[in-house]
């Protein structure tokens, strides 16, 4: 047995080691390490609670605007303020622009890269992903940031700008939208439909969308040249390298619901595991016992605490291991699309589990759903209605924000007594994903998807890095 | 060979660490909006030698950069640092090791810093520790040269690059992207002094600039007509925690994701460009007075004249400022000159 470590990784959003084990050609278990604590569980003790929605978004550059939107709910359910239906539009598109935006670097600048490595030089597809996915030189990246900051500007009239909004409050948003300004709206969301029909996909979004199944993206794939799009050439490489194959994890996947009313959101909320059941979120635990954390039974976030203990024997990360009801589950867009019960995502996660290419796919097609979905919010949007309601919160209230972040569930446990922050617990998307192990020994969903990978040769060590990427991590988050 | 620079040029070798953030300010130079940001960054001199979220190495190949820079092979000119510097528990910086290696972030941050022509703190956090310092700092947070307002911080308050400048403070919660690429290019190009700095090592080409410049709330300002919940139209600054007249930046002048700024986002400014504004001394959205005067007036003007004009504006306010101010949308339209019409 072998052990390698490999870190730091890069275009990972934070810092990330994995301790592999390898033997006999292959990989037999791995450890995934948050190296980076910040503390922002002990940061908010004692703040004034409406504090929150100026600190946590600081938990997280990337999904800064989940991190407020699952705040102002928290913060909603505590005071029991009710969202006018502007206010709930408004902060639809504005999470969905960041979780789109976050999809499309995601894809340009921190997963496609790997393909154009030099590991990869004699596939025949190599030289044209070369030419347009290497890293700062491919011509990919500056047409990809240029959509990006284009539907940003969506933050700009929004959300005052991103990352760090205070414009998402419990009972709506501080930016009220006027008439012209839902032109202004539309034009940014149809430079960025232009975009990715004319370059990312390669056909109309409705098209993607219409994917009932692997068979139909098989044909999609079959009927264009795979200099057509940027899809066309990632299906075209992972096709070849079998990315189906690799990085299988658990395969119960959670999806909180994500946009629309809270009590019926537009992309569902469940619990997929071959069969949809419902999600509590009292079944939620989480597990210290690996994490460099004052042990503990494992306990509800709401009767959470985070105390650091960094000579912890036994311990090898600074995350701690959410389990629902004992399981290991994996959270993301692909979940999302799976719990929804899009047909495509249902039959890849069918045929081949979570795994590299599923959500790769997961995650494309949820840009291609969500931006018909956002050209109705913007034309239902009412100027001159309400876009912002206000209680105010009891001394004394809990609440819970759960939303989905481009990453996956994100939770946010609120506790306030006499007027200030007496808890405040937050389980993010990677933290679900990169979890180390739990009492019981199972390991997380990135360490179950670790294990059997080829351990030898050049191609074997980018594989890793397709696996870690392909969940799309966020470590900053993880351990915040 | 790749397309380039005459061999006079002299290029400048970034080097870009994260630590104690939360990767806001890399995410922020990513909405620039150039239309191509690497090339904006080659043209104006800048080598990127590695940037955790752009460079293609990742594990053994970017440890190999980073230790090329640390002992000298690899000619270092600006040491980036995005996030504060983890120092804790007990000073051993054993909150942020970096993957890999074991080592403490601070300890490669320290040896980089001995080797860099020049070092650049990239937002509030780096610059002077940050919301990741705030509330009780259980990481022992702290920012290049700054510890909030004290000069010190992990190189020290006298510290000093070769040129003679401190740490260059891109500061902002996070910065505008501009504000890192017009940096950058200014320390390619040599351009930028001592002088250039204001006291606090920001840049004085966003610095020498206030929040308030430019906000399009600057009637209801003039009237003191405010507003007094989210998502209404009037001033933020007598009741919903705006600094504007006090923080330094271009804000409202050079707007943000095409548009936008924090006062046109309907909330308040919050002064992240300065030391300690993680932890204000109040709720972040509420402005504390005393007898109905705000603890903090604007910079540079002498209270009793604000008290007189602020009195004196509200009795003038008219009928149209004040009402549209507690309105989310205009509901008293301006009349026209000489028709009498509204």
């Amino acid at each position: 047995m072998t052990r390698v470590v490999v870190g730091p990784f890069n275009r990972v959003e934070g810092d990330l080691e994995v301790g592999l084990e390898m033997e006999a050609g292959a990989v037999r278990s791995a450890q995934v390490t948050s190296p980076l604590y910040r503390g922002f569980e002990q940061i908010l003790l004692g703040k004034a609670p409406l504090d929150a929605l100026a600190i946590v978004p600081r938990v997280c550059g990337i999904c800064s605007v989940a991190q407020s939107a699952a705040a102002a709910r928290a913060l909603a359910a505590a005071s029991g303020v009710r969202m006018p239906e502007n206010g709930r539009l408004a902060t639809d598109l504005v999470r969905a622009a960041e979780n789109l935006a976050d999809h499309l670097t995601h894809f340009y600048m921190f997963f496609m890269p790997d393909f154009a490595r030099a590991a990869y030089v004699r596939r025949r597809w190599h030289p044209a992903v070369e030419a347009r996915f290497q890293a700062t030189r491919g011509t990919a990246a500056a047409e990809a940031l240029s959509a990006r900051a284009e539907l940003l500007e969506l933050m700009g009239l929004l959300a005052g700008k991103w990352p760090h909004t205070l414009a998402l409050q419990p009972g709506g948003t501080s930016r009220p939208v006027q008439r012209q300004e839902k032109i202004q709206l539309r034009l940014a969301l149809r430079a960025f439909r232009t975009f990715l029909e004319r370059t990312l996909f390669g056909g109309p979004l409705e098209e993607v969308v219409a994917l009932d199944g692997v068979a139909a993206l098989e044909a999609w794939r079959a009927a264009r040249p795979t200099d057509a799009s940027d899809f066309a050439a990632f299906l075209e490489a992972a096709a070849d390298l079998g990315l189906e194959r690799f990085g299988r994890a658990s395969d119960v996947f959670l999806s909180s619901g994500a946009y629309g009313p809270e009590e019926a959101p537009w992309l569902a909320r469940g619990v997929f595991d071959g069969a949809l059941r419902p999600f509590d979120e009292a079944e939620i635990r989480e597990d210290v016992s690996h994490a460099w954390l004052q042990d503990d039974v494992p306990r509800h976030p709401a009767q959470g605490a985070t105390r650091p203990v960094p000579d912890k024997a036994g311990a090898y990360t600074w995350c701690k291991a959410p389990r629902l009801a004992g399981q290991v589950v994996e959270v993301g867009a692909l979940a999302r699309q799976v719990v929804d019960g899009h047909p495509l995502a249902r039959d890849l996660v069918a045929r081949g589990g979570g795994n590299v290419l599923s959500r790769v796919v997961g995650r494309l097609l949820e840009l291609a759903r969500v931006v018909p979905a956002m050209e109705g919010w913007v034309d239902a949007l009412a100027p001159g209605e309400p876009f912002c309601a206000t209680r105010e919160l009891p001394q004394d209230a809990a609440g819970v924000g759960l939303v989905e972040a481009a990453r996956g569930t994100l939770g946010h446990w609120l506790v306030v007594r006499g007027g200030k922050i007496h808890g405040y617990q937050i389980v993010s998307p990677t933290t679900w994903n990169f979890s180390p192990r739990d009492a019981q020994g199972r390991p997380g969903p990135l360490e179950q998807a670790l294990v059997d990978l080829p351990a030898d040769g050049e191609e074997a060590a980018v594989l890793v890095q397709h696996v870690v990427r392909s969940f799309d991590p966020c470590m900053v988050c993880t351990v915040h | 060979m790749t397309s380039g620079p005459a061999p006079s040029t002299r290029r400048l070798n970034v080097l870009w660490l994260q630590s104690g953030g939360c990767g806001g300010c890399t995410m922020s130079l990513l909405c620039a909006r150039t239309g191509d940001l690497p090339a904006t960054l080659r043209d104006a001199g800048v080598d990127l030698l590695w940037h955790p979220a752009l460079s293609e190495e990742s594990g053994a190949e970017a440890l190999e950069v980073l230790r090329a820079c640390a002992d000298g092979r690899t000619r270092l000119d600006v040491l980036c640092l995005e996030g504060a510097v983890l120092r804790g528990p007990e000073g051993t910086g054993r909150f942020h090791l970096l993957a890999g290696t074991g080592e403490p972030m601070m300890a490669w941050v320290s040896r980089l810093a001995a080797r860099a022509r020049h070092v650049v703190a990239i937002g509030s956090c780096a610059a002077y520790g940050g919301m990741t310092s705030a509330g009780s700092n259980p990481t022992d947070a702290c920012g290049l040269q700054y510890e909030g307002e004290a000069a010190g911080g992990l190189l020290g308050a006298g510290w000093r690059d070769a040129a003679g400048l401190p740490v260059v403070n891109v500061a902002g919660c996070p910065p505008h992207p501009a504000w890192m690429v017009e940096t950058l290019a200014e320390l390619a190009a040599g351009a930028l002094r001592a002088g250039d700095l204001d006291p606090l090592g920001r840049p004085r080409t966003y610095a020498d600039e206030l929040v308030h410049h430019g906000c399009p709330r600057n009637e209801y300002y003039e009237f003191k007509a405010s507003a007094g919940h989210p998502s209404e139209l009037g001033c933020l600054m007598e009741n919903m925690g705006c600094k504007a007249t006090q923080a330094h930046g271009d804000c409202n002048t050079r707007l943000w994701n095409g548009s936008g700024s924090c006062l046109r986002g309907g909330f308040a400014c919050i002064d992240c460009t300065a030391p300690g504004f993680e932890e204000p001394g109040h709720a972040f959205a509420v402005t504390p007075k005393i007898a109905g005067i705000p603890l903090a007036l604007p910079i540079d003007m002498p209270k009793a004249w604000f008290v007189a004009l602020a009195a004196l504006s509200k009795s003038a306010t008219p009928k149209r400022v004040r009402e549209n101010a507690i309105a989310d949308h205009t509901v008293v339209p301006p009349g026209i000159r000489g028709s009498g019409r509204k």
